[in-house]
């Protein structure tokens, strides 16, 4: 049996950038879509899209490590949730491209961590492509380049209601304008590591490239990753 | 009310301590507005425009086209038409000097500039041992000049160590200094060699020293008479990278488009090592010895008359493909003269293909104030000993400098074994993104 018949059910994928969407909107779309997905009404999907600013706290939930009080969270638009996806707070907003591959993995030497080191690849193989040598830190989900934090793994997986494995939620979220670690990982210690800091594809190259555009280009590294293809090679922007 | 105003050299890099007019853009009664450009500067070996801090007129060029002067000194005078109130807030301008109202209001009306010595008067004033203050100034508002004070001393009345001066035989008139040593004044040779002889003798020609030459001048000899230099090299057997590079090139020339030179992979090489051994990444700091988290390769680029270090910045986030693209780029820029301040700040270390040249062992000079520069010799097929056989192989030596008060044999050679290493674990299976 190859990997691809134990783990990933159909081989097709269901590819699209949506967008800017609202937090709350993304993860009520994301639980529907999961459902439908284990039913089988639904093609295995990958969202891609942007958020506004969101602080998110993951099931680690360290309060401290948000560092602003409600008023400023107020005065500065952003919004917070407690979500169910691993690991600590980070925060989304414009600028970040955010992936959340819904996909179903089989039980059957099912290997958790391994889906998170395939998440990860996705994104260093693409960095290394445009020369950037970006790679992980063994105790931290992620991937740095240097001791910065250019993309943040967060992941649930939620079991198959049908059949025996479980269909993947949340998903990445990777930084691409310049300057995004200011704006609004200042507000915040990101997923509780205080030491390291956080940069972004424009802040590393020099470039401008749009989160639309890192959407384009991400997506043939992720389908060569986890072998999957697209059920239709329209435009990856759909109105 | 009208104002005169100094335009003084700025700080235009943490390390920077002098500059080079090269070029005045206004001349004397000029209108200037605010952040015009009022000359060209050459700094560390490139070229920037100096803008004005003010709106005014140019009243009087202060440094003459090819001086170069120490950062503070004032370079010219612009008369503004500003209130008091704005002149004073100028002030806080920390790149500027700017009379203030209140300063001003203090000075003999006559003579506002009496008691302002520029960093040269007072230079030259303390080493002919001239009290300033016994001075009648000529220069605008009463201002004291290099040549007031040159003109004191030669009417008679010098200090103690211009008449030390005398008796050594040097003529006081002259712009000699009176001690041999000069650490931190700029030397002047070719004004002294073009002044002191008039015509080139038979089978002679001079060539006027050029602004980069002088600056290069200067930081070799800065980095030689400071640091205690010693040297060491290493041998690597490349055959195995020759035979990668010959596998990957032609693919790489079509993908990114342009080639994939041995230098990127070698830069590879000595970014992984420094990250094993920081210290090579660091600088003497007399009480301390400051060692940088950021590894920036400075890359040594000839050209036909001159050498630019521009720098890699942060080279160990970059793979061997990212390395080779920059090092086409700053390689690019140095030719067409395109560089620009900030390719040039910030190096932590630097390497230097002399192989590119021929070269199979070198001496570098370290590129001040780094701790260490390294070479990459030519690659050559030798007869080489393995397992008491004799076979034929590509071999590079890399040659090291070191700053010895920083650094010790024994570290530079487990740096340099780490650099070999690496360089030699490169394969046919070995990838460059």
């Amino acid at each position: 049996m190859t990997e691809r018949e134990n783990h990933y059910a159909s081989g097709m994928l269901d590819a699209r950038y949506i967008g800017q969407v609202p937090y709350g909107e993304a993860w009520d779309m994301q639980k529907a879509y999961v459902k439908q997905i284990d039913g089988g009404e639904r093609a295995e999907t990958l969202l891609l899209l942007q958020h506004p600013p969101t602080y998110t706290l993951g099931s680690d939930r360290h309060p401290e490590h948000l560092l602003l009080d409600q008023e400023e969270l107020a005065a500065r638009n952003i919004s917070v949730f407690e979500i169910d996806r691993g690991g600590d707070i980070t925060y989304h907003g414009p600028g970040q491209l955010v992936g959340y591959p819904l996909l179903y993995l089989d039980a059957v030497g099912l290997d958790l961590h391994a889906y998170l080191r395939s998440l990860e690849q996705v994104i260093i193989d693409w960095l290394g492509g445009h020369g950037i040598e970006a790679g992980r830190k063994p105790e931290y989900t992620g991937v740095w380049v240097g001791d910065e934090k250019i993309a943040a793994i967060g992941i649930k997986f939620n079991k198959a209601r049908h059949r025996r494995g479980f269909i993947t939620s949340h998903g990445f979220a990777l930084n691409i304008k310049s300057g995004i670690a200011s704006e609004g990982f200042g507000g915040i210690v990101p997923c509780g590591i205080q030491q390291f800091g956080v940069t972004s594809f424009n802040d590393l190259t020099g470039r401008s490239l749009s989160v639309e555009e890192a959407a384009e280009e991400l997506l043939p590294y992720f389908l060569k990753q986890f072998r999957y293809e697209r059920t239709d090679n329209g435009a990856l922007t759909q109105e | 009310m009208k104002t005169m105003t100094e335009i003084v050299m700025p700080q235009l890099a943490e390390s920077l301590v002098s500059a080079t007019i090269d070029r005045w853009l206004k001349q004397p009664g000029d209108r200037i507005d605010m952040y015009e450009p009022i000359c060209e500067l050459l700094t560390d070996k490139v070229n920037a425009e100096l803008p004005s801090t003010v709106a005014g007129t140019l009243v009087k060029i202060l440094v003459g086209n090819g001086e170069n002067v120490p950062v503070g000194t004032p370079v010219c005078i612009i008369e503004t038409e500003e209130s008091a109130a704005n002149t004073q807030e100028l002030h806080s301008s920390p790149s500027v000097a700017v009379e203030t109202a209140g300063q001003r209001a203090d000075d003999d009306d006559s003579a506002p500039m009496r008691n302002r010595y520029s960093p040269a008067v007072q230079q030259l004033a303390s080493e002919h041992g001239v009290r300033l203050s016994d001075l009648t100034g000529t220069g605008l508002g009463g201002r004291v000049t290099r040549k007031d004070v040159l003109s004191y001393v030669a009417s008679g009345k010098p200090g103690a160590s211009a008449a030390a001066a005398s008796a050594s035989g040097v003529d006081p008139k002259a712009q000699v200094r009176s001690s041999g040593i000069h650490l931190s004044e700029t030397p002047r040779i070719p004004k002294i060699e073009v002044e002191g002889t008039t015509l080139p003798g038979r089978g002679e020609t001079f060539i006027d020293v050029t602004p980069i030459r002088n600056t290069i001048a200067r930081n070799m000899r800065q980095s030689v008479s400071e640091i205690p230099h010693a040297w060491t090299m290493i041998e690597v057997d490349v055959t195995n990278l020759v035979m990668l590079r010959n596998k990957l090139k032609n693919e790489f020339m079509k993908r990114e488009g342009i080639n994939l030179t041995y230098l990127a992979f070698l830069l590879k090489a000595v970014v992984n090592a420094i990250k094993d051994y920081p210290i090579m990444n660091s600088t003497w700091a007399v009480d301390k010895i400051i060692v940088k988290r950021d590894i920036n390769i400075s890359l040594a680029v000839g050209t036909e008359d001159s050498v630019l270090t521009p720098v890699i910045k942060n080279a160990d986030h970059k793979n061997v493909a990212g390395l080779a693209k920059e090092i086409d780029e700053l390689a690019r820029k140095t030719r067409e003269g395109k560089l620009n301040l900030s390719d040039m700040q910030g190096g932590t270390f630097t390497v230097n293909n002399t192989g590119s040249f021929g070269s199979i062992l070198s001496y570098p000079i370290i590129n001040y104030p780094q701790a260490a520069i390294l070479t990459f010799e030519s690659i050559v097929k030798r007869p080489v000993v393995i397992n008491d056989m004799i076979a034929v192989r590509s071999m590079a030596n890399l040659c090291l400098s070191l700053d010895h008060r920083i650094l010790d044999g024994v570290i530079c050679g487990r740096f340099l074994q780490r650099v070999k290493d690496n360089l030699e674990s490169f394969n046919m299976e070995s990838t460059l993104y």
